[in-house]
């Protein structure tokens, strides 16, 4: 299976997309614009993206508190969520969600989560329905260093392979855990730990795009065959830090110059496509154009959008009561 | 056993009567009672009813407490002459009690009767069939958001003499809740599977309300396999219906609220017993049953009046018909049984609603007997 | 009627729903039994037996056997209840909430708000409570009072066989999460309980019993405990009101308030402790919604603030009794008369 050449665009506009939409909220959270708390996806691109060029609207992905790559990745309005994140009444999830809980279930974003670990259980739900039902989808947790020590993401583990349910587990292992180093908070490996359970594991450069759209499809392909459970271990480095308003101080002081400097992964694709004639820069030039002006437009939309009021704080408790 | 002295006991009302409730007296100890004379106010799982003395004489004791509720057949009083003493009294409900006692034990290792169930035209029907006898079987035809329990106190009356069936129509009981369109054919149709099924060739049909318009609909598309028609307060007979009640009947879920509704349905409304109300809430929650109500209620008295009007058509019948109905029914006006056909045996119940066979069993019952011995 | 037990009724319902909808799966701890053992198959039907024989006629894949997980199984039975199924997951006891609680108020509980009405969660999670087994302070509790708590959850408290069968089967049908607590000292009670199919609609209490001095209000268990005592009461001419919630969310405020009012004097009997309880609720609302027509002040008859005890000599003493029941309606009787 190869990546077509609107496959190769696509995949660039939704990290650009990212990217644009990250440093945007970055700036206008400073500004003092959005309320409450976000976390910041910029420098883990490749992943989402990566990942999500293999799903379709049928398969399912549980997201965590850094969500809104994952969002964007499959398939989710930037605007729709640039005015949930604002807290406006036409947001994505009315404004009752905001940055931590954005879905859309349409698009098979089954949330970000604001509980570490809280996602790996619900894929495998999502995952057995998927398998009772036949409907051929996968399901696909992204789950952080952090959230790779819960219990709750052993336990899926578990769950995935004695049910062999089509699930993916995409450890995103930025570096730290809020503060803490995943050098030290992760006992043995991730992909010890796969093996542990019985299930393929892989090491993933997580800069790298094309590693992992590489490692996706085979874990993709595997779950959509009966194959059950693979889990991707993706090494990769954020950008900000671990909440908007960290000073991080806990990184080496010239890390994240490097990281941007060395390893950014729109970069590195950028590279990666002119050295091998895919695409020519001024296809991506557009795209960096188009994505910088919609996400421009979702801000101002966000900005501008009303609130909501006093009559919708008790509906969409219950379907019914 | 002393002279004179009288046990007064918990009345059995229809078959599946168990056990009743004393729910009050109406008479003091001491006082003199007539025969016929309403003593207590008595309630069944189905229905509350004032208690008729079964005897005349002094009220000596009232051995049964207003709230409690006791097994068919025990001491609820003790009727005796002024001049028996206490002791005697005494003497007297211990004996009875001992051997009532036994003879509870011994009731209990005997059923009673039970309804059955077959398939007749691709539906299940579920029936309850009471005694035997020569002749064509009785099948009785409960009303809207009935069953065949309706006729418990109809039943056992007639089933001495003869073999008695009571179905539960589509829709209802323990039948099929599926209904196709909800029309009397349908619901006549229903009827004439489940006496094909029984090979049942002849029957007398005794019909209440929308069981009488099904029975007359059958024996008129029928007639030979209709020995005689008892239509007790029948629909088709005008286009007056009270949709105040069929509307109670299906929105309310609550017993409060649906209680008033049922209270229509007859003359006094103590007599409809709590677990009258919650039974009907329970028939109301199965699978099907708002559905199969709409349509029937839809097909037979959409827009408030009734659709099915058959009275013109009683003359056709070749089989002996009579109309039993309740002077103050406020479901179906009495009065709907003027100016009928010559030949038809018009009964008129005085202080009677349109539970008619429930509220005067007696006098129907009377009226069935003399009308089936005749026909 | 037939006769079914409480077990009976709870199977049945679980039957009929699989039968009437495809996308209804059981799952839980030893839910058939058996799974991957030399042994027999379906060889328990849970813990007590409530699900024995769904294995064999709807297979593995609908009645799924799962490891001791409860995080695991339970944040699935939510996960896949938010993509297209009903799934119908057994926390074997309430007692073991503790480890897998955020899959059930986080999770399930706040999709359908956090997500702007978008979700539907049909998830049901059967659980038993309830003391009387000498199964001590870990496998005694309620608890049923934490999950009323929390907004998004509806929970139904069944008093009986029948009512077992017609809530469960509202449950399943409901597109909300609903915790559905079975008492494990139930399970072999009779009533009777129809064949066909039948729903109990939340939110609508159940006057098991009307009188016109006191108003007892209960759940569960003690909705027949309640109405021993009022049995007992009747024949000291104190006549009771016995209100079987149902379900504590949705709250029927309407028959608390009514019944309240209509005599003016309450018990409530809770089997749970004492303090933020159903009970407290209860009594709370009444206080705030019906002082006006008070003539006594509202009792409540519950467990005290302790863990449940495993001896029988204590137990015992602990589980609120009929007569504790009754003693407190003569207070509340007495109150205030000459």
């Amino acid at each position: 299976m190869q990546l077509s050449r609107e496959d190769l665009l696509e995949a660039y506009r939704r990290m650009r997309l990212i990217r644009e939409f990250e440093d945007a909220v970055h700036e206008e959270f400073a500004a003092g614009n959005i309320p409450g708390f976000v976390h910041l996806y910029a420098g883990e691109e490749a992943s989402a993206v990566g990942m999500c060029m293999h799903l379709d609207d049928r398969d399912r992905i549980a997201s965590t508190h850094r969500g809104h790559g994952h969002c964007i990745a499959k398939g989710c309005d930037p605007r729709a969520m640039m005015l949930e994140i604002f807290g406006k009444r036409e947001g994505l999830c009315a404004g009752k969600g905001g940055s931590m809980h954005i879905a859309d279930l349409e698009k098979g974003m089954m949330g970000a989560n604001g509980i570490v670990g809280g996602g790996p259980p619900l894929i495998c739900g999502a995952a057995l329905a998927a398998k009772t039902l036949g409907t051929g989808g996968v399901a696909v947790a992204f789950v952080g260093d952090g959230g790779s020590n819960q219990g709750t993401t052993l336990e899926s583990y578990n769950l995935a392979k004695v049910w062999n349910l089509p699930a993916i587990f995409v450890i995103e292992d930025n570096g730290y855990a809020e503060s803490t180093a995943s050098s030290w908070s992760v006992g043995g490996s991730q992909t010890g730990r796969a093996a542990g359970f019985g299930m393929p594991g892989v090491e993933v450069d997580g800069f790298d795009f094309f590693a992992v759209w590489e490692a996706a499809r085979e874990a993709v392909e595997r779950a959509r065959e009966g194959g059950g459970p693979s889990l991707l271990h993706v090494r990769l480095g954020r950008y900000y830090g671990h909440f908007e308003g960290d000073a991080c101080t806990y990184r080496a002081p010239d890390e994240v110059e490097r990281l941007k400097a060395e390893k950014d992964p729109l970069m590195l694709f950028r590279r990666r496509v002119g050295e091998a004639g895919l695409l020519e820069p001024t296809d991506l030039d557009a795209i960096d154009r188009e994505a910088r002006e919609q996400i421009a437009r979702a801000v101002s939309d966000a900005k501008a959008a009303g609130y909501p009021t006093e009559a919708d704080l008790l509906t969409d408790v219950y379907a019914s009561y | 056993m002393s002279e004179g002295i009288e046990a007064v006991v918990m009345p059995k009302w229809g078959l599946a009567m168990q056990e009743g409730m004393l729910a009050a007296w109406l008479v003091e100890e001491g006082e003199t009672v007539a025969r016929g004379q309403e003593i207590a106010e008595i309630e069944t799982s189905k229905i509350a009813n004032v208690f008729e003395s079964p005897a005349a004489g002094v009220l000596r004791r009232r051995v049964a407490r207003e709230g409690e509720t006791l097994p068919v057949g025990a001491l609820l009083a003790v009727l005796a002459p002024a001049s028996v003493h206490e002791e005697a009294i005494d003497r007297f409900v211990a004996e009875f009690e001992a051997r009532f006692a036994e003879a509870l034990a011994a009731r209990k290792a005997e059923a009673a009767p039970e309804p059955a169930t077959l398939e007749a035209g691709g539906r299940r029907i579920r029936y309850l069939e009471v005694g035997e006898g020569e002749g064509p079987p009785v099948l009785f035809l409960h009303g809207f958001g009935g069953d065949l329990t309706s006729w418990s106190l109809n039943q056992e009356a007639l089933a001495g003499e003869r073999r008695t069936l009571a179905l539960d129509l589509p829709g209802h009981g323990g039948s099929d809740k599926r209904i196709a369109r909800g029309d009397l054919e349908e619901l006549a149709e229903a009827v004439a599977a489940f006496l094909d099924t029984l090979g049942l060739s002849r029957v007398h049909l005794v019909g209440h309300s929308l069981g009488g318009a099904v029975a007359l609909r059958f024996a008129l598309d029928r007639p030979g396999r209709v020995a005689s028609l008892t239509l007790v307060a029948p629909a088709g007979f005008g286009e007056e219906i009270a949709d105040a009640y069929l509307e109670g009947f299906l929105r309310e879920r609550r017993a409060k609220k649906l209680r008033p509704v049922l209270e229509m349905l007859v003359r006094d409304p103590t007599m409809i017993g709590r677990e009258m109300v919650e039974e009907v809430l329970r028939y109301k929650r199965l699978d099907g049953v708002p559905e199969a109500l709409a349509k029937i209620r839809e097909r037979c008295f959409g827009g408030g009046r009734q659709r099915i009007l058959l009275r013109d058509r009683l003359a056709e019948l070749p089989m002996p018909v009579q109309v039993l109905w309740g002077r103050e029914d406020r479901i179906l006006p009495a009065r709907q049984a003027e100016g009928l056909p010559e030949g038809v045996a018009v009964t008129i119940l005085e202080e009677c609603g349109h539970l008619a066979h429930m509220e005067k069993a007696e006098a129907c019952n009377a009226a069935l007997r003399r009308f089936l011995a005749g026909g | 009627m037939p006769k079914k037990s409480f077990r009976q009724a709870v199977n049945e319902a679980l039957r009929q729903e699989m039968e009437r909808d495809p996308t209804v799966v059981v799952m839980g701890e030893d839910v058939a039994g058996g799974m991957g053992a030399p042994g027999e198959q379906d060889a328990w039907g849970g813990p007590l037996g409530v699900t024995k024989g769904l294995m064999p006629q709807f297979g593995r894949e609908r009645v799924l056997d799962t490891p001791i997980s409860e995080s695991a199984f339970i944040g699935a039975a939510v996960g896949a209840a938010a993509t297209g199924l009903r799934p119908v997951a057994e926390l074997m006891f309430v007692d073991f909430m503790g480890v897998c609680f955020d899959q059930i108020f986080n999770q399930a509980a706040k999709f359908r708000y956090m997500f702007g009405g978008k979700a539907t969660t049909p998830v049901v999670i059967r659980t038993m409570y309830g003391a009387g087994f000498r199964a001590a302070s870990q496998h005694s509790q309620c608890l049923y009072n934490i999950f009323t708590h929390i907004p998004g959850l509806k929970v139904a408290i069944p008093s009986n066989a029948y009512e077992a069968k017609g809530l469960l089967i509202q449950a399943i049908r409901d597109d909300d999460p609903v915790m559905f607590f079975e008492h494990k000292a139930m399970y072999d009670e009779e009533a009777e309980v129809p064949d066909e199919p039948y729903a109990i609609p939340f939110g609508e209490a159940n006057l098991v019993r009307e009188g016109e001095d006191v108003t007892i209000v209960a759940l569960g268990r003690m909705v027949n405990v309640a109405r021993d005592a009022a049995d007992r009461l009747e024949g000291e001419g104190i006549s009771c009101t016995v209100v079987d919630l149902r379900t504590t969310s949705p709250l029927d405020r309407e028959t608390v308030l009514e019944t309240a009012a209509e005599t003016g004097r309450v018990v409530v009997v809770d089997e749970a402790h004492p303090r933020c309880s159903v009970a407290t609720d209860i009594a709370a609302l009444i206080a705030q919604e019906a002082f006006e027509s008070l003539e006594a002040p509202v009792r409540m008859v519950t467990a005290p603030h302790a863990p449940v005890p495993f001896s029988p000599a204590l137990e015992d003493l602990y589980i609120p009794s009929a007569d504790r029941i009754a003693e407190a309606v003569r207070e509340v009787h007495g109150h205030g008369r000459r």
